[in-house]
């Protein structure tokens, strides 16, 4: 069955971030010239305004700050989901990523560590998502 | 805030239309009924009005056609909640620059009718890949880390509700007048775990009219004299990238807000005799509470449990229904509402000895503005 949930508008501005998904590695953008981390990317560095931003290698761990769980989809393609968790993660270089939480959220806690891991839903697209580390 | 300002503009009409679902109008029309209204209650002639602010609504110049006006100031804001705040201020120092002498600002929202759906959009959102959307949503992962923090409860969050509801019941012209409990609101169903159906609020069609002057050609206006005494803006942009969301619960922009409107007009929190509090989803009430001091940080499911936000408590909030209960008018109706308070003819409602009331909205573009009783209240600022 085709995939029938929203796909990223991939654009010349993101497309590294997807790319290096479809790799299974995490990458944020970084300023080149003064160094801060920002995602989703920015056309110019939001603290100094220089273009050379660049993307660099990110650990994929990070904090938990929040999650929540849906119980209404909002697209037909969550139907067959439900219930179904987003969480909040800070990365360890500083930037917030909404994404999704691996496995039921009992164990969830504000501040628990977690790791990147990646689904891959198309040829296209791998999502990073997150898992709590025991 | 320039404290030259302070009662220097005052509110002297308002309107509402009825609240529901009107599919046969739109809101053209549904704004003339608010504005003949505002106008109405204020006894002045239309030809009067040179000032036109529309929000919400399509096209500023049809509006005025539609109205029969020709401003020498006119200004038109987006669909978003937190543009009444903005509007009122803006509206408030072009009338203090003698931009216009007599302004009109309208708002209407067809929304119900419309079938306007929040999440799942067409044009898709940088999260909405994870499932991710919805404002409620964004207030669901606050409060998820409110309670994480702080240890609030859901059921200390459904006395925002409960009491907001409780004052819709006293409200004839209230959308949802069939009061509920704490029990009720937990066994409601989730939507945006932790936040369920009674933490939102409502979609409805309606309009708002305010009609704004100066201070002296006020005094000649056929109602009591209600002034802007103070007013305070903080954005919050950073984090914008997930709407209708931060992390720090726009905290620091509340209390900077705050901070201007008291010291603008010359009152702290314990002289506020009610709250206009925006309540697009009810955690932001809590999160409004910290930010302007009447709690400590970190404390507010605490603070509200046991009626404190119910009239006859500590500090009535939202005592017409707010957008839980009453009415979805994205912070214009709390301004109404606020108004009305403090004329004193809102009967079963109605606040008692009211002279200071305060309008909040915790919003990436937060605001907040207090109104007094002109003319002998303690707030007059003579």
């Amino acid at each position: 069955m085709a995939y029938n949930k929203p796909l990223p508008k991939i654009d010349a501005l993101n497309r590294p971030f997807w790319e290096a998904a479809r790799e299974g590695r995490l990458v944020v953008q970084t300023c080149g010239k003064c160094g801060d981390v920002h995602m989703p990317p920015t056309p110019v560095c939001p603290a100094c305004l220089s273009d050379g931003q660049e993307w660099r290698a990110a650990s994929g761990r990070g904090t938990l700050e929040s999650w929540i769980t849906f119980h209404r989809a909002y697209w037909d393609g969550f139907k067959d989901e439900l219930p179904y968790n987003v969480c909040l993660v800070r990365l360890e270089e500083g930037p917030l990523l909404v994404s999704n939480l691996v496995g039921p959220a009992e164990r969830a806690k504000a501040g628990a560590a977690v790791r990147a891991m990646f689904r891959r839903v198309t040829e296209e697209v791998t999502l990073p998502v997150f898992e709590l580390i025991a | 805030m320039d404290a030259s300002l302070k009662d220097r503009i005052a509110v002297i009409g308002v309107g509402t239309t009825r609240y529901g679902s009107f599919p046969e109008l739109d809101e053209y029309g549904l704004a003339a009924s608010a504005f003949r209204d505002a106008l109405g209650e204020c006894g002045i002639e239309k030809t009067l009005i040179d000032g036109l602010l529309v929000c919400r609504i399509p096209y500023y110049a049809r509006m005025g056609e539609v109205l029969g006006l020709e401003p020498r100031w006119t200004m038109t804001l987006p669909a978003h909640g937190r543009m009444s705040g903005i509007g009122i201020i803006e509206a408030a120092t072009a009338l203090a620059a003698g931009y216009c002498t007599y302004a009109a600002l309208l708002y209407a929202n067809i929304g119900r009718s419309r079938r306007v759906n929040y999440g799942g959009e067409e044009n898709p959102g940088v999260w909405d890949p994870w499932g991710f959307t919805s404002p409620g949503a964004a207030h669901a992962l606050m409060f998820r880390r409110h309670m994480e923090l702080y240890g609030t409860t859901t059921r200390q969050l459904a006395e925002v509700s409960v009491a907001i509801r409780h004052h819709a019941t006293l409200n004839p012209g209230a959308v949802m007048r069939t009061p509920i409990t704490i029990e009720d609101h937990e066994a409601s169903r989730f939507i945006a775990e932790p936040l369920r159906l009674l933490d939102y609020c409502l979609i409805n069609d309606g309009a708002v009219c305010l009609i704004l002057t100066t201070a002296e050609r006020a005094r000649d206006c056929a109602q009591p004299l209600v002034l802007l005494s103070g007013f305070g803006a903080q954005e919050t942009f950073r984090g914008s990238s997930i709407p209708n969301f931060d992390i720090d619960f726009w905290y620091d922009a509340v209390r900077a807000a705050g901070e201007q409107a008291y010291g603008m007009a010359g009152v702290d929190h314990t002289d506020i005799d009610a709250l206009m509090c925006y309540d697009n989803f009810s955690p932001t009430v809590l999160f409004s509470l910290e930010g302007l001091g009447f709690c400590p940080r970190g404390e507010a499911g605490r603070f509200v449990e046991g009626g404190t936000l119910r009239l006859g408590g500590l500090l009535p909030v939202n005592t017409d229904g707010g957008h839980l209960s009453n009415s979805y008018m994205q912070g214009w109706a709390l301004n109404v509402e606020a108004v009305r308070q403090l004329r004193g003819g809102c009967g079963a409602r109605q606040v008692p000895d009211c002279e200071v009331v305060q309008y909040v909205q915790a919003t990436p573009c937060t605001r907040s503005i207090i109104y007094t009783r002109g003319g002998g209240g303690s707030g007059d600022g003579i």
